[in-house]
């Protein structure tokens, strides 16, 4: 498959402002792809580094080492001026419309703003073009001299998204973008997302913490833990046979309505907090909270290996010791019995 | 029953010029059970809540019944409302930093609690807030009780919280979106706390959220608000399997889009919630309704029993009886 966004090894480092001014390593060496006509789903919890990452792939900040490709072309040092084309094709989509849109703005302009930017004089086409946008995102007849603030959410993430769409991007990044919302607006967004890419054929990488609309849009899952890649591969194989225990107990943390109301089903629950990203364990960084955990993994980062049917896994002891437990949850998340009782690590 | 609520109507504004926030409202709840109000932005549900212990916002208005354990509390003075906070009713927040006093330590913030209520001296009080935080599981609790909010995390804050409210003893504990601001595994950790208080403690909990995946975990019964109504009232088991308001039913599959084939379009509902000044007549959700029917657009449905539920549709999804035909728009 040819690669659209390559991410390569790249590393985002920060020097804590008080105190000690240590190095936090925020994204720590991730090499992600996302392919043509792809969605790549970015899954983590707060601190894990995904929207540092978005920020890189979308050449928002500069990597500290690695290197960020798109088309072919490496763009990790591209300015300004000579980023505007990548720019035009590569769009964001954020998760608080409220905030990313400017709420002195009257619609028009927001929606006129993208072809200002990148110098394209549409004239007397400008209007009809904002009117056909957001009658693609489901706004037809809205009106465009209203503000943000008179809008709803589920609305303005709409314009949000007619926005990016009005340069005909190739690759729309879109971090956490039903987070904000209800959920009968979420699913509307999500539909709307699909509903996108099946008629315009773009690629996405979707980041965000909720595993239903990860698992719900994706064709390949990467899971995120304090700034690696612990697992990456299929979204059937992400979510139906998990491999690193840290994608194992997020799954177990959010199953399915029927697994909730199973009077069987029992969670892993992983212990502690989530760690502080400027305190990152040595070794494998998950170690601390791993069920599996032991001496090597105090010592020794486990490298992502490929396993099997594109699946790879950032474990020293996957797939021998986990995949069992995986099939396990992966049933279980959906509600169906379990073929073992292998989850003798559950409860706290 | 410890809680029974009866026709209660919440609005704001001048005689005349009335929003109504909150309308019709009845409901009970048993003792020892975990009651959901679910709903989503605007529904009026995190006002119920507050409207129990008297704490909705200095404009509102109210009328009807609350009585909890026999007596009533809407609209009493404040100092009797008082004593009712904290020593029968113990609540949680969503932000736990936002309703904790950022300059007393987390310790004295429980101790205070008990002091307020005349429940314990100084030492007493002392020692059992550590014995809450190791209760709620915290890890270290004497190291927590010295900390000040902002040094613990946000899931050690909302256990810390959680603490709080149980510290005198609470019959009732009314839980505000207590998981929305909290990440995956944390959540699932607050979860399975809950769960086990409810368990341990035979505490009643009215818990207040728009997520379906703490509604299914934790729920005895539901309530799902929309535009300030009760939409559908019943037993968590009865509502889950089948829902009965089309309402109830969008809400549950957008909880369930990883069970949908993946990629595929989602059984949506459209539009958004209506603004409390612009309810539409008839039933409030008709403009999003799939099944909505011209009866539905004039005639505002009253909430009323059907089979194990309580329900205010025209048009049900479910059947009233299991083995009747499923009626339209159930495939």
């Amino acid at each position: 498959m040819e690669a659209l966004l390559t991410l390569d090894g790249v590393t985002k480092s920060f020097t804590q402002r008080q105190g000690t001014r240590r190095q936090i390593q925020a994204v720590a060496g991730v090499s992600l792809a996302v392919g043509r006509r792809e969605t790549l789903g970015l899954v983590g919890e707060s601190g894990c580094g995904k929207s540092s990452l978005a920020r890189l792939a979308l050449r928002l900040t500069d990597v500290t080492s690695g290197r960020v490709l798109f088309d072919g072309a490496d763009i990790t040092a591209w300015d300004g001026r000579r980023l505007l084309p990548v720019r035009r094709r590569l769009q964001a989509v954020f998760q608080d419309p409220t905030a990313s849109l400017n709420p002195r703005m009257t619609i028009a302009e927001v929606m006129a703003e993208p072809f200002a930017t990148h110098g394209i004089a549409l004239r007397e086409k400008l209007a009809p073009r904002i009117r056909e946008l957001l009658s693609f995102v489901g706004l037809e007849g809205i009106d465009l001299a209203k503000r943000p603030a008179q809008f709803s959410g589920g609305q303005l993430q709409r314009i949000a998204i007619a926005r990016a769409l009005a340069l005909e991007p190739e690759l729309i990044v879109a971090d956490e973008p039903t987070s904000a919302l209800d959920p009968s607006i979420q699913a509307q967004i999500v539909n709307l997302l699909l509903r996108v890419q099946r008629e315009r054929g773009l690629s996405y990488l979707i980041i965000s913490h909720d595993l239903e609309v990860v698992g719900h849009v994706s064709d390949r899952i990467a899971v995120m833990y304090l700034g690696v890649i612990v697992e990456t591969g299929p979204a059937s194989g992400i979510m139906g046979e998990p491999l690193h225990p840290y994608t194992q107990a997020l799954l177990s943390a959010a199953p399915t309505l029927a697994a909730r109301r199973d009077p069987a089903w029992r969670r892993i629950t992983l212990t502690g907090d989530l760690p502080n990203p400027a305190e990152a364990p040595s070794g494998c960084r998950f170690h601390p909270r791993c069920p599996l955990a032991r001496a090597r993994c105090r010592e020794e980062a486990p490298a992502l290996r490929q396993v099997d049917g594109g699946q790879a896994v950032a474990c020293h002891f996957a797939p021998v010791e986990t995949r069992a437990r995986g099939i396990d949850i992966g049933r279980a998340r959906i509600g169906m019995p379990r073929p073992s009782e292998t989850s003798s690590n559950g409860g706290s | 029953m410890i809680l029974s609520v009866k026709d209660l109507r919440i609005w704001f504004g001048e005689p005349g010029a009335e929003l109504t926030a909150v309308e019709d409202l009845s409901f009970e709840v048993a003792e020892g059970e975990i009651f959901a109000v679910i709903g989503e932005s605007g529904s009026g549900k995190t006002l119920t809540g507050m409207s129990i212990l008297g704490l909705t916002p200095a404009a509102a208005r109210a009328a009807g019944s609350i009585r909890f354990m026999g007596r009533e509390v809407l609209n009493r003075p404040e100092a009797e409302l008082r004593r009712l906070r904290g020593r029968e009713i113990g609540i949680v927040y969503q932000d736990p930093l936002g309703s904790m006093n950022p300059v007393w330590p987390v310790g004295d913030q429980i101790a205070e609690a008990l002091r307020a209520h005349g429940l314990a001296d100084r030492p007493t009080a002392a020692r059992r807030a550590v014995e809450l935080l190791e209760r709620v599981h915290i890890p270290d609790p004497h190291r927590v009780a010295r900390a000040y909010p902002h040094e613990i995390s946000g899931g050690m804050r909302q256990r810390a919280m959680i603490a709080m409210a149980l510290a005198c003893g609470p019959k009732l504990l009314i839980a505000d979106e207590p998981t929305t601001a909290l990440d995956v595994t944390i959540k699932a950790q607050v979860l399975e706390l809950l769960a086990e208080l409810r368990r341990e403690m035979a505490l009643t909990v009215i818990i207040i959220t728009h997520d379906m995946g703490v509604v299914a975990e934790l729920a005895d019964r539901i309530l799902v608000m929309y535009a300030g109504k009760a939409a559908e009232i019943g037993a968590a088991d009865v509502i889950m399997r089948r829902p009965a308001h089309p309402y109830t039913q969008a809400l549950m599959l957008s909880a369930m889009m990883s069970e949908t084939a993946p990629k595929q379009v989602l059984r949506a509902i459209e539009g958004t919630a209506p603004m409390l000044h612009a309810y539409p007549p008839g039933c409030r959700f008709h403009p999003r309704c799939p099944f909505a029917e011209a009866d539905c657009r004039q005639e505002v449905p009253t909430l009323r029993p059907y089979g194990e539920v309580a329900l205010a549709c025209h048009h049900p999804l479910a059947p009233a009886v299991p083995g009747e035909p499923q009626p339209a728009g159930t495939g």
